[in-house]
Order: structure tokens, then C-alpha cells, then sequence
């Protein structure tokens, strides 16, 4: 119980207490970089987990022929080989500042064996996933939008707007409005709706998270929330 | 053979007769050049005004004595070949970069497999979706180690090695930050406890400072620039005069500005009212959320428009890489002609 709840308990409102304070005193103010640096560094370390977990659950599969098997191979294959040449700096060169570093060397070009995995296999694969999805947000929104009450008609009708107004489109539909209806062109409506509806809702959507994110946060350093220790909140 | 065997081999023949044509036409496709230059530093040894030896490091000429040597590779337009070739067949200023050409043919095998899955899911979008867990999930580990341990952990710890191989221009460290990265060295150590089949309890420590370091931070910066910096913004004075051409306040304009900061602090206020939710939304609470709710529908509108433009800007992105990098079939930015 002790080292299970208690000690954890007292780490976090210690650790965010601190973190908390030295926001507000000016001689504790580098406490707080020095614990964000702290933080990363975890965060950095705690990816060896990830990677263990990914090794353990592809070589499972390999070793059971599980179906799929080929393609746990391509994981662990195509982990290691980024891994291996990204670690150790393979074909880096030094840098101009630090002729004498060998390892001082950035790894960015495509010159390099990390740099040529990232440009010609990662850029491509996450671009082209996340262009996919224009298919199936077209496809989804041609089923689902539907005008049926007032607030459906303005999210839709909102939509429009923003898409035509920031395309041609937009200037080729309202274009032959005369000056005076200027306002109601397209390229124009979508800017006012940025400008004030847009600005309004997302000033809204954004205090709420802050107060939300705050109440939480001050739940978990006065031991309120317990939860994230497991077990359920006692 | 099933049908669906058969009618990827007919895609595959098809499109692999069409590549050979395309690249039996015209200038061809799918090549990358390089020019290369050749880097070299010497060493060079002086004394301060105290006297002491002090080493700094010179680039000295192409066939120079030299101390490190190397060669760096930069991509140049396939125009700037055509016109080297055509000056001097036999120069080698300008080359075919071997690797470059196959990873771009890569990329655009990918960029293929995974837009195979519009069809049904196959056997090279499976491939392509294990490439890229795989390619992902290194990537960010390498970032973590050579952007985050090396200047922060290293840098600390082992202050001399980090100096001699990666930065030597490293400051050194306070005892604040040495004890700090010390401390994440302890507790990075025991959350990869965690994958030991005894004393879980271990890696819930490292948890706790993450969850309370998080808690922590988050109150401050939402607090600070998001509650205070909103707040602040939409409390601005709502009244705009907006001075005209001639100096003169311009009353179409200000009527306008005016009516548009009102509507945005009706539009905070009342989208804020339907987030209260521990007053029942009834008579003037309710018709105030109503209106609340019409805002935050046509953020979600002007949201899902952003979405999908951003989307489309992406697709025409690798449309434009299969046709104009890969396939040389558009040239809108004139690198070959």
C-alpha cells in the first residue's frame, strides 16, 4: 500500500507542487525548466518500453506463424534498420561548425541513410495516409450531413461556406455580385465567419478546456483524483 | 487464381507497360541528379593573448592539406543536367544519384500501395502499413536520443564524451541540472522496470512525477495562455472607430467593426453558458445555450471545411509527386524544361 499508492501519491503532488510554485517565484522560476527537462528525458527513456512492447508482441507473432506473420517481419525489419542507422549515425558527416565531432553531424538530408528512410519511405507513407482520408471525410460527410433542424444547417451550410470561399469556386459562384453585395461573396462571407462566429466558438471551446484542464489538474495535486493509480478512486 | 489475384496482376502489367512507355518517351522519368562538393577542415593550432594553445578549424581549398575530409550531395534539377550534358557529354559535375532514384521510385510505390486501399484492402497496403509502424516507431526513438538524452541526459552525465564527439561548444552543467538529469536517470531506469515480471510498483513511481509534473505544468500554461489570453482578448473595448482614407473616421467600417466585436463577446459568453452544466439549460440559461450552441455549429462547420481542405491540399500533394517528380508528365515549376 505504501509503495503502491501512497509514495506515488506523494511524488506527483510533491513534483507538481513544485512545478506549480516556481511558476509564481522568480528565484525558483529555472525549477521549473529543470523539471520539464526532467520530464522529457522520461518521456525519452519510457520510448524503450514502446519499442519493447512492439518487439515483443511482432516476434510473438513471427515465432507462433501467426496469420499475417510476413508483415510482423516487415515491422521488425524496418524498426531495426531505422533504429540501427539512426542511433548510430550511419553515413553522417560532420558538421561545418564541428569539423573535429564525428558524431556532431546532422542527420536530415537525404544524403544520409536515416535522412533517405525518412524522406522516401516515412514523408510519402504518413502523407498519403493522411490524404486518404479526404476520401473517407468526403464519403462519411456525404452520409451523415444531413440539413434536418437549424443547428445541422448551420454546421452544414458553414462547411460550404468556408470550402467554396477559400477556393475559386467561390470567386466564380459570387463573382457577379455588384459592389455594394460585396459583403455577401463567398471569398468575404467565409472570412467574417472566421473573423467573429469561428473566433467566438473557439474562444469558448478554448476557456472551457483551460477550466477543465485546470480543475483536473489541481484534482490530482490535492489527492483528489486518485484514479490514474489504478484500483479506482478511493 | 482468384479474381482478385488475377485482377492485380492485370493492373500491374498494365501500369508497368505504360511506366516502360513513358519512359521510352520524351525526357523519360523518375531520375533524381546530384552535384557534389567536396568539404575538407584543417586544424589549426594559435595562442591566445594569455598565451594559452587554443585549436580552431579552417576549410581550406579543394587538394588542400587537410585534417577531416568529406563529401556533401545536393539535389539539382534535372534541367541543370540536361544543359551540362549538352555543353559536355562527359562532365561529371552533374550525376544520376543511384540511391535518390531508388528511394523516389520507393516513395512512389508507396505512395501507390497505400492508395490501394480506396479499392479493398491487399497485400501491399498491408506492406506499407507495416513499413511505416515500423519506420515510425524508430524515428521517434532516434529523435528522443540524439534531440532529448544526448544534449539533455549526456550532456550532464557525461559532459567530457558529448564534448569530444557531438558538441563541443557544450556549456557546463549547474549542480541543479546535474541532480535533475541524475533524477531522471533513476527514474527513467525504473519505469522500464515495467518490463521485468516482478515489482510493478517500480514503474509507478516514474509515473507519479510524470502525471504530477504534467498536472502541474498544465494548470500554469493553460491558465496562462489560454484562460487569461482569451479572457483578455474578448474584455477588449467593443466599440471600434476605424479611421478612413482621409484621417477621418470611417462610420461604415466602425459600425461594422463594432458589431463584429459584439457578436464575438455574445458568442464567447453564451457558448460558455452551455458548457455550464450544473445549471439546468431552462428560460434565459437555455435560450442563451441555444444560441451557444448555433456558434459553436458553425465552428464545428468552419472546423470540418479546414479539415477537408487540408486533406485535398494533401492528396493533391502526392498527386503532384506521382506526376511531376516521379512520373515527369506536369512540370509547373519548370525543372526540366
Amino acid at each position: 500500500m505504501v509503495l503502491t499508492r501512497l509514495i506515488p501519491l506523494w511524488i506527483a503532488i510533491v513534483s507538481g507542487v513544485a512545478i506549480l510554485v516556481s511558476a509564481f517565484i522568480r528565484p525558483m522560476e529555472s525549477w521549473g525548466e529543470n523539471f520539464t527537462d526532467t520530464f522529457n528525458v522520461i518521456a525519452a527513456i519510457a520510448s524503450v518500453l514502446g519499442a519493447g512492447s512492439l518487439l515483443k508482441a511482432n516476434l510473438a507473432k513471427v515465432s507462433r506463424r501467426d496469420a499475417g506473420w510476413g508483415f510482423a517481419l516487415v515491422v521488425l525489419g524496418t524498426f531495426l534498420i531505422t533504429l540501427v542507422v539512426g542511433l548510430g549515425k550511419i553515413g553522417v558527416h560532420p558538421s561545418h561548425d564541428f569539423p573535429q565531432a564525428d558524431f556532431g553531424g546532422k542527420q536530415e538530408s537525404a544524403d544520409t541513410p536515416f535522412g533517405w528512410i525518412y524522406e522516401f519511405a516515412m514523408v510519402p507513407l504518413t502523407s498519403t495516409m493522411f490524404a486518404l482520408l479526404a476520401f473517407y471525410v468526403a464519403s462519411a460527410a456525404f452520409r451523415a450531413f444531413r440539413a434536418k433542424n437549424l443547428e445541422a444547417s448551420l454546421l452544414l451550410g458553414t462547411a460550404f461556406v468556408i470550402l467554396l470561399g477559400r477556393t475559386f469556386a467561390g470567386v466564380v459562384l459570387t463573382g457577379w455580385l455588384p459592389d455594394w453585395a460585396s459583403g455577401l461573396r463567398l471569398e468575404n462571407l467565409s472570412v467574417y465567419v472566421m473573423q467573429v462566429f469561428n473566433t467566438a466558438g473557439n474562444r469558448a471551446i478554448i476557456i472551457g478546456i483551460a477550466l477543465g484542464v485546470a480543475a483536473t489538474s489541481l484534482r490530482i495535486l490535492l489527492g483528489v483524483d486518485r484514479s490514474w493509480l489504478g484500483g479506482g478512486e478511493r | 487464381m482468384n479474381r482478385q489475384r488475377l485482377t492485380w496482376i492485370v493492373i500491374g502489367v498494365v501500369f508497368a507497360g505504360l511506366l516502360v512507355v513513358r519512359g521510352m518517351t520524351g525526357q523519360g522519368l523518375g531520375r533524381v541528379y546530384v552535384q557534389h562538393e567536396d568539404v575538407a577542415y584543417a586544424k589549426v593550432e594559435t595562442k591566445s593573448a594569455q598565451g594559452a594553445p587554443t585549436v580552431a578549424w579552417k576549410r581550406v581549398a579543394e587538394g588542400g592539406v587537410a585534417d577531416v575530409r568529406w563529401q556533401e550531395w545536393s539535389a539539382v534539377p534535372p534541367k541543370a543536367w540536361f544543359e551540362a550534358q549538352a555543353k559536355d557529354p562527359r562532365q561529371s559535375a552533374i550525376t544520376l544519384s543511384w540511391p535518390r532514384t531508388i528511394g523516389l521510385w520507393l516513395a512512389a510505390f508507396f505512395t501507390l500501395a497505400i492508395f490501394s486501399f480506396l479499392w479493398a484492402d491487399n497485400v501491399f497496403y498491408k506492406f506499407a502499413e507495416a513499413t511505416v509502424v515500423g519506420v515510425s516507431a524508430a524515428y521517434w526513438m532516434v529523435i528522443g536520443f540524439w534531440d532529448t538524452l544526448v544534449p539533455k541526459l549526456f550532456a550532464a552525465l557525461v559532459p567530457a564524451v558529448v564534448q569530444a564527439h557531438v558538441q563541443p561548444s557544450l556549456r557546463p552543467v549547474d549542480d541543479v541540472q546535474w541532480w535533475s538529469m541524475a533524477l531522471a536517470l533513476v527514474l527513467g531506469g525504473m519505469m522500464l522496470w515495467r518490463l521485468a515480471p516482478r515489482g510493478g510498483w517500480i514503474g509507478a513511481w516514474p509515473l507519479a512525477f510524470i502525471v504530477g509534473v504534467t498536472a502541474g505544468l498544465k494548470i500554469v500554461s493553460h491558465v496562462e495562455s489560454d484562460l487569461m489570453a482569451q479572457g483578455l482578448a474578448t474584455m477588449e473595448s467593443v466599440v471600434a472607430v476605424v479611421p478612413g482614407a482621409d484621417g477621418a473616421t470611417d462610420v461604415g467600417a466602425s459600425v461594422w467593426g463594432t458589431l463584429a466585436n459584439l457578436l464575438v463577446v455574445v458568442g464567447v459568453l453564451s457558448a460558455l453558458t452551455y458548457f455550464l452544466f450544473s445549471v439546468e439549460h431552462k428560460g434565459l440559461v437555455g435560450g442563451t445555450a441555444r444560441v451557444g450552441v448555433w456558434y459553436l455549429m458553425i465552428t464545428f462547420g468552419a472546423a470540418f471545411g479546414f479539415t477537408v481542405m487540408g486533406r485535398i491540399a494533401l492528396l493533391a500533394a502526392r498527386f503532384e509527386f506521382l506526376f511531376d517528380d516521379w512520373l515527369w508528365l506536369i512540370d509547373p515549376n519548370h525543372l526540366r524544361a
